[in-house]
């Protein structure tokens, strides 16, 4: 089978898994519905791989291929194909999301079992997979745009799971309302495109952007900027980044999808797919690098003060996807995606073990309450803190090569791309303090109640309450249920964090500077046009940025344990010294409340306005005046109806009387 | 033929009817001042008729007899209508579509 055959085939297994779970579910009992989903997620890696080793088999240079379904509409001059690009940068992202994927329904089906909706559950989620497949695998932006539609809807599908509890519900609404507006963005640009270049397609909008466009052309750089909003949208990054928190409303898979493998890497991807554009509009592509500076810093900031657990994963997953965007906003094509990658494997190993504490600890999501879980549960302790020395790049873990070689290349573009490696700096000795605010928290410390029940055997299985509102909720409709499903005593569970904590650890090793490249030499296919991918920071320039980040990455370490473990009081006296600042980081930097005033207020002001003023006055007033008019007038006229017979004819003898007499006057 | 007082008699007859009908307060009289009208204005045609030898007049006359038997058929139930449900036989105690 050819490379583009198994492309469909990556397609067509999770739309059939989400087809069947829906429709099917009646007749598939238990977890059958769970196991079928996880099937065809994995089917669907197999096709990727399947993808992947026929591309191998082509020469570098026709690593791009396209195949059609069929023509969606032609007309003079237009032409949208139902059709998939397969090169090196679409198969690389299938195997990200169909393999971190399967992993995370692999993990659902032991956490999600006491769930009422989990056929539910699988559907929207095969649903959200084939959705984030199609986004990547898309020939043209039309195609691109239906996938990445697809994803918001299915977004908000997942975070709106639990759909009895207003928390979630508004929680999705939030997240769709502001990936529409990143989707305007995308549909702009799209039609700038279509304006510029006649048509869609990837391949010919690339080969023939070069021609049309001079370098920093006014146009290019508005399809860049909007491009840039969809990406932003869709990546969670300032200022479009407030439904992301949110999102956690989900279930904790849920949260683990949307964060590690599909979703917010969407707009990274995009970034990195339309390169020829953002090469030839070297300002989109800087605003768009110091905007995920701005976010990297900003989230990491607030992840040092949020305390909810799943809250400051999530800031962290806002942060890593910041180094991204700079990333491949700078240039460094294979180093962005690098870290997409690794930061798939460590991201959704967190959730997953932060999913198996809040479980231990019956939906409680308070780091304050959460503390020393490490012989109550060895097995999640052990796997948190991998996941934790990932993110905080502890040298030879995967984030440490992936994160250390964005900066390596932002050093060697030079100019104003040092500030931007700098920030990048900073913001690492931040990610190794939150990403060991968590780990300390839950691992280390005197054990709490839930954790000394857990080491005596005995699991909470508290009534279910809303852990945002401490509202109790009804385990039979849309809510979860009260049983809990940890690591420890679930296989199902264990398997899939084993597989990421192998990842997690050892991912980075396929690109160490001077040793091996695989990405690099593979992702050439998609990126040979590119003038940026041959910069290369020299190798001992790359290892001395290595062993900085490693230094860095220890620092922080080190700081978050004299904070959390060796002066446990330290933590609150900061806090209650910097007050001020702690209360600024708490409330993530004002973020909501500045929309509200600025949005959300003004809107509402001017609807009451419409609704007193122009509604009640105006609208009101004319319409009252008419009638006023015509009531006037109507009593008048009543007058002559008295209701007398005799009164009728009197008035109609006298007037045929004078019209009679008014005739003979005339006609004398 | 001289019809002066042909015409002198109908219309003392109109105006007895038209008299009768605007002070009269029973149903039943004002029918009949009704019937009184309207012979006077078949009085009226028959005469102009016989004065210019014209017979299109008294078929005239003819057509409003028919219309004249049609008129009491209706006003006569009418009234019974009213007998029958007690209403009081006074026109001016039914004023329902007064303004």
């Amino acid at each position: 089978m050819s490379a583009t055959t198994y492309g469909w085939l990556v397609l067509a297994f999770p739309l059939a898994g989400s087809m069947i779970t829906a429709f099917g579910w009646r007749a598939l009992p238990g977890r059958s519905t769970g196991w079928i989903a996880t099937g065809a997620i994995g089917l669907a890696f197999c096709a990727s791989i399947g993808a992947l080793v026929d591309l191998l088999d082509h020469p570098v240079e026709e690593r791009q291929l396209t195949s059609s379904l069929y023509d969606y509409a032609s007309a003079s001059g237009l032409d949208i194909d139902l059709g998939i690009l397969v090169d090196p940068l679409a198969v690389l992202m299938c195997l990200i999301v169909s393999g971190v994927s399967a992993l995370i329904h692999l993990y659902s089906v032991a956490y999600m079992t006491s769930d009422q909706g989990f056929a539910r559950f699988f559907s929207y989620l095969n649903f959200f997979v084939f959705s984030m497949l199609l986004l990547v695998l898309a020939g043209n932006y039309v195609l691109l745009i239906v996938g990445w539609a697809f994803v918001g809807f299915a977004s908000y599908a997942l975070i709106s799971f639990w759909y009895r509890r207003t928390t979630a519900t508004q929680a999705g609404m939030k997240a769709f309302v502001i990936n529409v507006i990143g989707d305007i963005g995308l549909v702009l640009a799209a039609f700038l495109l279509f304006r510029e270049l006649g048509t869609f397609d990837y391949l010919e909008v690339f080969d023939g952007a070069s021609a049309a466009f001079s370098p920093d052309e006014g146009v290019v750089v508005a399809i860049c900027l909007l491009l840039c909003l969809g990406a932003f949208a869709k990546s969670a990054q300032l200022p479009l980044h407030t439904w992301l928190p949110d999102a956690m409303e989900g279930p904790t898979p849920v949260s683990a999808l949307i964060h590690a493998a599909t979703m917010v890497t969407a707009g990274v991807y995009l970034i990195a797919r339309s390169h020829p554009l953002f090469e030839l509009a070297p300002t989109a592509a800087d605003i768009a690098a110091f905007v995920g500076l701005a976010t990297l810093l900003f989230a990491a900031t607030v992840a040092l003060a949020v305390v909810d657990l799943k809250r400051i994963i999530a800031y962290s997953t806002m942060s890593q996807i910041g180094y991204m965007i700079v990333g491949v906003s700078i240039g460094a094509y294979s180093a962005g995606l690098f870290h997409l990658m690794t930061h798939a494997f460590f991201k959704a190993l967190l959730f997953m073990a932060a999913g198996s504490v809040i479980a231990a600890m019956a939906n409680v999501q308070d780091t304050n309450r959460i503390s020393g879980f490490r012989r109550a549960m060895p097995f999640t302790s052990a796997l948190l803190i991998v996941g934790a020395l990932a993110l905080a790049a502890f040298p030879g873990t995967s984030g440490f090569f992936s994160k250390d070689e964005i900066i390596a290349y932002a050093v060697e573009r030079g100019g104003i791309h040092i500030v931007l490696a700098v920030g990048m700096y900073v913001g690492a000795v931040l990610t190794a303090i939150y990403a060991f605010r968590i780990g300390f928290r839950v691992v280390a410390g005197p054990p709490c109640e839930e954790a000394r029940e857990l080491e005596w055997g005995r699991l909470p299985h508290a009534e279910p309450v809303n852990p945002a509102t401490g509202e109790s909720e009804d385990a039979d409709v849309g809510f979860p249920g009260s049983e809990h499903h940890i690591a420890e005593r679930e296989p199902v569970m264990r398997v899939p964090m084993a597989l990421l904590g192998f990842g997690a650890l050892f991912g980075g090793l396929i690109q160490i500077p001077g040793v091996t490249h695989v990405l690099d030499s593979f992702l050439e296919g998609s990126f040979e046009d590119s003038a940026l991918y041959g910069i290369h920071p020299s190798t001992g320039d790359a290892w001395l940025g290595l062993a900085f980040g490693g230094l860095i990455s220890i620092v922080g370490i080190a700081i978050a344990y004299y904070v959390w473990v060796a002066r446990r009081g330290v933590g609150p006296r900061l806090a209650e010294r910097f007050r001020h600042l702690h209360d600024f980081l708490f409330n993530k930097w004002y973020f909501d409340e500045l929309f509200d005033a600025l949005f959300y207020r003004p809107l509402i002001a001017t609807g009451r306005f419409a609704n007193s003023v122009v509604e009640r006055v105006v609208v009101d007033g004319l319409v009252e005046t008419a009638v006023g008019v015509v009531r006037g007038f109507g009593s008048i006229v009543r007058g002559a109806q008295t209701g007398f017979v005799r009164a009728y004819a009197l008035l109609l003898v006298t007037g045929f009387a004078a019209l009679g007499l008014y005739f003979l006057v005339v006609s004398t | 033929m001289d019809v002066t007082w042909y015409l002198v008699l109908s219309a003392l007859l109109f105006a007895i009817g038209a008299g009768g009908v605007l002070i009269r307060r029973s149903p039943l009289v004002i029918l009949l001042c009704l019937e009184l009208m309207l012979n006077a204005g078949n009085l009226a045609l028959i005469a102009f008729a016989r004065a210019h030898g014209n017979e299109e007049g008294q078929v005239f006359a003819l057509v409003v007899m028919v219309v004249a038997a049609c008129e009491v058929v209706v006003g006569l139930g009418l009234i019974v209508a009213m007998f029958r449900r007690r209403l009081p036989l006074n026109v001016d105690d039914m004023r329902e579509l007064r303004g």
